[in-house]
């Protein structure tokens, strides 16, 4: 039977294949009375041997898509199950008990599970703890002749169904079998969401119901464009879907020709597509997509994945890496953004009301200013390999920038004194603070760029958190009010002949392109996949027009209104 | 004649993690029956949850036997992966 329900378009393209459900199945048994004690005892060592195969399997596909690190933790599940006391005290159990496989392994893992999350103060044993779960899962698995989902075993074109994908599930993902992906839970920012744009997997999620109304083998429909689901779909729909799928890898294969060009206006202007980054892994995407330039490199990621604070060669190594990628193409390196949702196990910061209000970025950097110092050296030092430049995150006062640049200028003497080789490094501001925006004439005599920050700076000013469903309505990009202050920061830095970038998901919307354009911004920096969909529109646009459209959407009311200019002047 | 060897463990995490997989795996190459002995509880050594569930910290002393027909070879190598993964002396 036909059914279709909605969730939340969360990466492009239209997917078409069978269901595979990543829901943990039914393992619950009796506990029963047995007679052939070898009988039972053979059924242990068979699952134990199935159980490593299956482990094996997974190991090597984990080693392959994440490396030999990240695979460790299945050669302690093969060690569990390997464990010559585990199955003796199983198969002993067995005997003297007279009770079926199932419950005599059940009794034995539990006892271990126990004693090792009795362990408290060890970390490490508590992690083993989950380990034993993890493998008794398996085992009991195969007693019970049910299959356990495995992604990393998938071998035919599926779409993913979940409640929610983790960093490890997705990590086992193979690209070439995963057409498509469909989760209860999550939303456009959630993690499986990212994962399924960087990976080019069409994605609905945050669906409430996929778990519940799709079974394994159903032929499932994922529109990632609009966020429509069909489950078991008839032949006329299924004939539109596979057109719309194919129109858009078509449009795709089109934008793909785009890699190597430059982003220029139809009348012949120039500008910088760039993208968004988060650690050095992200460079192949970046590359792959023709970026002209990193945009944004959120540095945070590498104090959020480190169990201490980074060394100055730690940074460093990062920061050359990304460099060196580039060339001579600009790397925007942003300086750390912690506190706001993000933070640190190792460096506890206070517990505040309001933390998007409060001690954050530049302004904890200028507190502790060691830190500070620590990430100024490696990014001065990095700087000989390419083309970097410096952004403050989070500055609302000049006395803030100011306070920063001075930091940076006695690091950099310091290092220039010690015959350190160091590059032509550019000093900007993020503005995401209205203050800042509305100031902008006073920094652009100061600065060497701006890089408009947009996500945050329409939550400040429109003083709402888009993560909140009850107010989310007031994440209005196109807002009359946010595009003002927007065109106050472009207009006040050309007028002193500085550089503006933006580095929010607004650079890549296609309904702000034409506006931004049209205000003649001079960078647009957005997460990697839409670089070439972005230098595809700009090919489209006239400067000229997009400036009349630009004045007018300046003099609109709404944002609505605002939409329906964009739409009237590009269709 | 069953091998016998003391050693003093000086790893920062003591027998958790990594090094209790290599001295696992290292047991296990063998027939002999291989223990490990701490605060007077006996281990097989080739049992990776029975060493876990010893907890042996850094500054312990243990004691590990190998008894049976490789017995000298195990304890060779058993007493080199301590050594070479700075584990004990």
């Amino acid at each position: 039977m036909t059914k279709n329900f909605k969730g939340i378009a969360a990466s492009n393209g239209v997917a078409i294949a069978k269901a595979y459900l990543l829901v943990d199945p039914d393992l619950s048994f009796e506990k029963t009375t047995i007679t052939n004690v070898a009988a039972e005892q053979a059924r242990v060592d068979d699952a134990l041997k199935a159980s490593s195969n299956d482990v094996q399997l997974i190991k090597a596909k984990a080693t392959e898509n994440l490396g030999a690190a990240e695979a460790e933790v299945f050669e302690a599940h093969l060690m569990v199950l390997a464990d010559p006391e585990m199955s003796g005290a199983i198969k002993q159990k067995i005997e003297d008990d007279k009770i079926n496989a199932e419950q005599a392994v059940k009794e034995v893992t539990d006892m271990y599970i126990s004693m090792f999350d009795a362990m408290t103060d060890n970390e490490y044993m508590q992690e083993r703890a989950a380990d034993i779960r993890d493998v008794t899962k398996r085992i009991l698995s195969h007693l019970l002749q049910v299959s356990l989902p495995n992604p990393a075993l998938i071998n035919e074109e599926v779409v993913l169904v979940s409640k929610d994908l983790t960093p490890s599930d997705t990590a086992q993902l193979d690209r070439q079998f995963v057409k498509g992906i469909l989760t209860d839970l999550g939303g456009r920012t959630a993690h499986a969401s990212i994962m399924a744009r960087t990976l080019e997997i069409p994605a609905v999620v945050g669906s409430d119901q996929a778990t519940s109304e799709v079974s394994n083998g159903d032929i499932v429909i994922v529109d990632g464009l609009t966020g429509d689901v069909v489950v078991n779909p008839d032949a006329d729909t299924l004939a539109t879907y596979q057109k719309k799928s194919a129109d858009f890898l078509a449009q795709r294969a089109e934008w793909a020709k785009l890699k190597d060009e430059k982003s220029v206006s139809a009348d012949g202007k120039e500008f910088i597509v760039g993208a968004n980054i988060g650690a050095p892994k992200d460079m192949q995407a970046v590359l792959d997509n023709g970026s002209e330039g990193v945009g944004l490199y959120r540095t945070e990621f590498l104090y959020m994945e480190s169990d201490h604070l980074p060394t100055e060669d730690e940074q460093f190594d990062a920061y050359k890496a990304v460099v060196e990628k580039m060339g001579e193409k600009p790397v925007t390196v942003r300086t750390m953004d912690i506190g706001g949702d993000k933070h640190l196990d190792y460096w506890k910061l206070p517990e505040e009301e309001n933390p998007f209000l409060g001690y954050r970025a530049i302004r904890i950097s200028l507190d502790q200013t060691d830190i500070f110092r620590t990430q100024l050296r490696a990014l001065i030092r990095a700087s000989a390999f390419g083309n970097l430049w410096i952004m403050f995150p989070m500055i609302a006062t000049l006395a803030e920038f100011r306070a920063a640049k001075k930091i940076y200028l006695e690091e950099r003497a310091k290092l220039e004194k010690a015959g350190t080789t160091i590059g032509e490094i550019k000093l900007g501001i993020m503005i995401e603070i209205p203050a800042a925006a509305v100031l902008a004439d006073k920094f652009a005599k100061e600065v060497d760029f701006f890089s408009i920050g947009t996500n945050d700076l329409i939550g400040y000013t429109m003083a709402a958190d888009r993560g909140n469903d009850r107010v989310a309505y007031l994440y209005q990009p196109y807002n009359p009010s946010i595009l003002r202050l927007i065109n106050t920061v472009i207009a006040a830095a050309h007028k002193e002949g500085k550089f503006v970038a933006m580095c929010g998901e607004m650079a890549g919307d296609p309904v702000a392109v034409p506006l931004l354009v049209g205000m003649g911004l001079d960078e647009f920096s957005m997460s990697a996949p839409s670089v070439l969909q972005t230098r595809s529109l700009m090919k489209k646009l006239d400067t000229a027009e997009m400036k009349v459209l630009a004045e007018k959407a300046l003099d609109a009311e709404t944002n609505d209104e605002v939409i329906q200019l964009v739409v009237d002047a590009t269709k | 004649m069953a091998q016998s060897k003391d050693f003093h463990i000086i790893a920062e995490t003591g027998i958790h993690a990594r090094p209790a997989t290599l001295l696992v795996q290292a047991a296990s190459k063998f027939a002999s029956d291989v223990t490990l002995s701490y605060q007077g509880k006996d281990v097989n050594l080739k049992s990776i949850m029975g060493v876990m569930s010893l907890g042996v910290g850094q500054g312990a002393d243990v004691t590990i036997k190998a008894e049976g027909s490789d017995e000298e070879a195990a304890m060779t190598t058993i007493a080199e992966a301590m050594a070479t993964e700075g584990l004990a002396e």
